[in-house]
């Protein structure tokens, strides 16, 4: 017995180290990754985000350097905390609360600790970072606007959250991504690709050289530059033009879809989004939520047309040969359908045909027009399909499936929308307002700068998009091949002829601009908000379409300006100089330039919260702006011609 | 002829390759744990593993030296070894140098040797002589106390020098004298002993008291042949008295280090942040050594491949803590390679032991084995936080000169005892 003692022993102790041993090394174990291994630091080494040019090659958007400190919660060791909160300008319990927050996120990964510290904060702690550990400075670039215009395209960026780290796993905790416009829509050729070096940790957490010479790092991708389609100083024009006004311009080179200028208004400085106070401003203008000036008018606006579609609904007659471009429609001062009545401001008994029918606008003579589509065949569900599809041809209705990071559908009718309002019956007069742009039809200002591109081009459209080029890439055929709409080439014509007369003798006569043929279309447009639950109307839109020269057109455009009351009062004149400004670089009409810059919306905007009563349209004053607003806009228009020449 | 072919033979090529085996599987981890750059130059002697190059080359020598000697040298010898020992530790109190708080160190110029290492194999000679004396007899009380003196005075010596770890190991000659007939009631003794403390340790001394009631009056009740009342009432208050006692010695004579590992060892610290704490300060060796153990998974990151290892992540990797590189890089299947290589070495010990002849071959055989396996044991039970830590090397594997020859000299006097054994008769 005595001899077995020992040997029971020895292997009794083999057996549990063994069971300890895959404990350890199977059960709990496994090979660290590089990523995770603690005694690797991992230094992740940020590419230079491509830069933004105008169409004219003027850098808009650069890159700055930023700094942040990081955190990983499990490396933490012991340290001066007094010392570090002291450098970082943090107190003891904003210290706790931020490495909580990092230890809730993930002990072992890195995440922001105190993002973009300033020059001076950087040179002050660079040095002593080395005492603090579990804490690093990543440097990444941050964006620079060389430019105050142009927000809502460019778009900024801003650190990832939860979600977009778990959509891609590329980007980690910190890492800074596209969070609107350009920015967005281009993030990855913009962004580049991360480069890492792993360098070999001692236990003193010091660096002890490059892990195995660098031959797992990773060199980091330069991001690409772009160029948009923009061109800064008509935007800047724009921009400048829509002050204390509320909508959205989009202007479209008709010839290949490209975007030339995407107002929204009211907008903001895109510099206001970078840096420390980043996320101040931007809770600012998110609160905001009655200017809204995050919202994007000109591609998320959606609103009734008005009468520009009216063009629309004379295109679609043709083409549905329910009407000639000859035939006269006498107006009654009105439209009478059964026992209703659609009133129109031309005299009684006016015999209108297509051309002063839109000169004029005439209600009656649309009215005519989109009932005579809907009964041809003698039923109007499937007149009303026939319509919606000739319409849907003109990007209307739907997304315009573009490079822009957001959008809307808008809305165009088809019988199927009807049945949940007219199960049963369904007859041309019971949607009688779209022949006029109003009642179910739905656009933004962007789809209806294509509708104008589709007829300036008589009859095709290239997809509005905002890129221009990319180093290296071409454009995708989306953007570079013509749609065709479903309208022929020769119904364009008399249409054309409408909006030309529409300049030279009708509801925009006093809007032309000196040796450039244009072409447009106004709207005015009712409409409606809820205050406590009571339906109100508020002053009409004003709405402007138009296209320039009538041969060979170079720029289309659509202008949204929210009660301004009549169509040439506000967006019209909007329209016509950024025509000019365009086409000849230079502003000849003074007058209306003037006119905009002193004259303000914000007291009709400002109506429905005073909880008074108000008047509207025509029993309403007009505001002219104060005078240091009139001075400070005056500075800017001259800033701008200097620049621009 | 015949006798002289049989010259080479007869050592125990079995023993002497699974020691060289691990000599060198030992080497390949301190070259791993102790290199500093890509670069590796083997010729740059200021290097731990460039050095043990020169020492296991020394081993050599002195493994052919050790097999060269006639085999009554070592028996007849034997005290005089103890003694030059004993006097060369006694030395230490006035030339030692002190090394991280233990005085177990010569230093002549910038060679080092470590008597304590040596002591071991001294005393199992003398032990074995001792014990194959033919006036002694190990059931007698007298010889025991005489036997227990020649360990206790190099136990008591390296404790005096703050070396708690060689102390341990003298508790291996337990197994030497209970193989040759010290009596059962020591094995009985001893296993409640160690029971009772790590009871007192875990629970309280009230609790392992009433325990020690309960057990006493249950194997009343079981066992035919009753046990009188009082030697009942002798063994619960010489139980409580050793519990509190212990309870007494971890509190108000260990130091607080010491607490501090028996207190993690045993789970007795319960607040998270506190553990923490502990992990950061005395337990940050075991834990690094544990994760990078596990962070070897299977097969290891490869040898040189280890992240862990070359960040000097776990202090003392090159020494006490090699196992955890042989974990790093080598995976499970090297760790496992390394324990069935050591079982394997101590089990053919054993075994061979049991064949000698001579009372002397046997009781050395027996302490050679069981040193072995309380160096094995402890060593890699401390590095993967089985017990509590105890810094010991791992024989054949630790870096360090001292260390590598004592467990050379301590095995190979061993092969040649058992080389002579069929000439003894």
């Amino acid at each position: 017995m005595r001899q077995f003692l020992l040997f029971f022993l020895v292997i009794l102790c083999g057996f549990t180290f063994i069971g300890r041993l895959f404990y350890l090394q199977i059960y709990k174990g496994g090979s660290d990754n590089l990523y995770d291994d603690n005694a690797i630091r991992k230094v992740w080494n940020y590419p230079k985000r491509g830069f933004v040019y105008d169409r004219n090659g003027q850098l808009l958007v650069g890159n700055q350097p930023s700094y942040d400190v990081m955190v990983i919660p499990r490396e933490v060791g012991d340290f001066d905390m007094d010392e570090f909160c002291k450098l970082l300008k943090i107190s003891r319990e904003t210290y706790d609360k931020k490495l909580e927050r990092a230890r809730r996120y993930s002990p072992r990964l890195a995440s922001p600790f105190v993002p973009q510290l300033s020059k001076e904060d950087y040179a002050v702690l660079q040095e002593k970072m080395r005492k603090f550990d579990g804490f690093y400075i990543q440097k990444r670039p941050l964006r620079k606007y060389e430019t105050t215009i142009g927000a809502n395209v460019l778009g900024d960026i801003g650190e990832v959250n939860n979600r977009d780290i778990k959509n891609d796993p590329y980007y980690q905790m910190g890492d800074l991504k596209g969070k609107n416009g350009i920015e967005a829509s281009y993030e990855k050729t913009l962004r580049g690709v991360k480069g890492i070096k792993f360098i070999q940790k001692d236990r003193f957490n010091r660096d002890i050289g490059p892990h195995k010479n660098g031959k797992f790092d990773i060199i980091p991708e330069q991001g690409k530059d772009i160029t948009i389609t923009i061109d800064a100083n008509l935007q800047a024009y724009g921009e400048l033009l829509m002050e204390n006004k509320r909508g959205g311009v989009i202007a479209i080179e008709p010839a290949t879809g490209e975007i030339l200028s995407m107002v929204a208004a009211p907008t903001y400085d895109p510099n206001i989004l970078v840096g420390r106070e980043r996320s101040k401003n931007f809770t600012k203008l998110l609160k905001d939520d009655i200017a809204n000036p995050l919202f994007n008018r000109s591609i998320q606006g959606v609103y009734e047309p008005g009468s520009p579609f009216k063009l629309m609904n004379a295109l679609i007659g043709l083409q549905e040969d329910v009407i000639t471009p000859e035939e006269k429609i006498t107006c009654y001062a009105g439209y009478k359908y059964g026992n209703r009545f659609m009133k129109c401001h031309c005299y009684r008994g006016r015999r209108n045909n297509m051309i002063t029918g839109i000169q004029e606008s005439c209600n009656a003579y649309f009215a005519t027009t989109y009932r005579r589509i809907l009964d041809k065949t003698g039923d109007a569900s499937e007149g009303i399909d026939t319509w919606s599809k000739h319409a849907k041809s003109f990007g209307l209705g739907n997304f315009l499936n573009n490079d822009l990071y957001v959008g809307q559908k808008g809305r165009i009718p088809d019988r199927a929308y009807y049945k949940r309002i007219y199960p049963k019956t369904f007859y041309s007069t019971y949607t009688i307002s779209n022949a006029i742009g109003q009642g179910e039809v739905a656009t933004t200002p962007i789809q209806l700068a294509n509708m104008v591109c589709a007829i300036a081009n008589r009859g095709h459209y290239f997809t509005p998009h905002v890129i221009k080029h990319i180093k290296g890439e071409t454009l995708p055929e989306n953007f570079t091949k013509p749609k065709y709409t479903t309208i022929d080439k020769q119904h364009f014509e008399p249409v054309i002829e409408g909006m030309h007369a529409v300049y030279k003798n009708g509801t925009a006569k006093f809007l032309n601009v000196k040796d450039i043929e244009i072409c447009g279309k106004t709207g005015t447009v009712e409409n409606f908000i809820k205050i406590d639950s009571v339906r109100t109307q508020l002053t009409d839109h004003s709405i402007f379409v138009a296209f320039a020269p009538k041969e060979n057109p170079k720029i289309a455009i659509a202008v949204f300006v929210e009660n301004g009351y009549w169509g040439s009062r506000f967006a019209g004149k909007v329209a016509s100089l950024m025509i000019e400004k365009h086409i000849k670089g230079y502003i000849t009409r003074k007058d209306m330039e003037e006119w905009l810059l002193k004259h303000s919306l914000e007291n009709e905007y400002a109506k429905p919260y005073t909880g008074e009563p108000f008047n509207i349209n025509g029993k309403t004053q007009l505001q002219i702006v104060e005078e240091a607003e009139y001075y400070r806009l005056k500075q800017k228009l001259n800033q701008l011609n200097t620049t621009s020449n | 002829m015949v006798r002289e072919t049989n010259r080479y033979f007869k050592f125990d090529w079995v023993t002497i390759i699974l020691f060289l085996l691990l000599v060198a599987f030992g080497w390949l981890n301190i070259l791993s744990a102790s290199h500093t750059g890509t670069e590796i130059d083997y010729f740059d002697f200021s290097q731990p593993f460039a050095k043990q190059i020169i020492f296991i080359f020394l081993t050599l020598i002195l493994i052919i030296l050790l097999l060269a000697l006639d085999a009554k040298f070592y028996e007849r010898f034997s005290s005089v070894f103890y003694i030059l020992s004993m006097l060369s530790l006694v030395g230490l109190f006035i030339f030692g140098k002190n090394v991280n708080g233990a005085t177990s160190w010569y230093a002549i110029g910038s060679f080092t040797i470590q008597p304590s290492e040596f002591a071991k194999a001294a005393t199992a000679l003398a032990v074995a002589k001792y014990i194959s004396d033919l006036n002694t007899d190990i059931k007698t009380l007298k010889d025991q106390l005489r036997t227990f003196m020649i360990i206790l005075i190099p136990a008591l010596l390296v404790l005096l020098q703050n070396d708690t770890g060689s102390t341990v190991v003298y508790g291996a000659f337990f197994f030497v004298l209970y193989r040759e007939g010290l009596p059962k009631i020591y094995l009985i003794i001893g296993f409640l002993v160690v029971l009772l403390s790590i009871l007192a340790l875990k629970f309280g001394a009230i609790s392992t008291t009433i325990a020690a009631i309960l057990a006493v009056i249950l194997l009343h009740f079981f066992r035919k042949r009753k046990y009188p009342i009082l030697q009942s009432i002798f063994i619960i208050t010489v139980s409580a008295a050793l519990s509190f006692g212990v309870q007494f010695f971890y509190e108000s004579i260990l130091k607080p280090h010491q607490q501090d590992r028996i207190s993690l060892w045993l789970g007795l610290e319960k607040d998270p942040e506190k553990l923490e704490e502990m992990k950061r300060t005395f337990a940050y060796n075991l834990n690094e050594s544990e994760k990078a153990i596990s962070s070897g998974g299977f097969t290891g990151k490869g040898f040189l491949e280890g992240t862990r290892t070359t960040g000097k992540f776990v202090p003392e990797q090159h020494t006490d803590y090699i196992f955890s590189t042989v974990g790093e890089e080598w995976g499970f299947l090297g760790t496992t390679l390394v324990v069935i290589l050591f079982v394997l070495l101590i089990l053919r010990i054993l075994h061979l032991a049991e064949l000698q002849k001579s009372q002397f071959s046997r009781a050395y055989g027996y302490g050679v084995a069981a040193i072995i396996f309380m160096h094995f044991m402890i060593n890699i039970g401390m590095v993967m936080g089985l017990i509590p830590t105890i810094g010991i090397p791992l024989p054949m594997f630790s870096y360090g000169g001292s260390g590598l020859w004592a467990f050379t000299i301590l095995l190979f006097i061993f092969i040649k005892l058992d080389s002579n054994r069929i000439n003894e008769w």
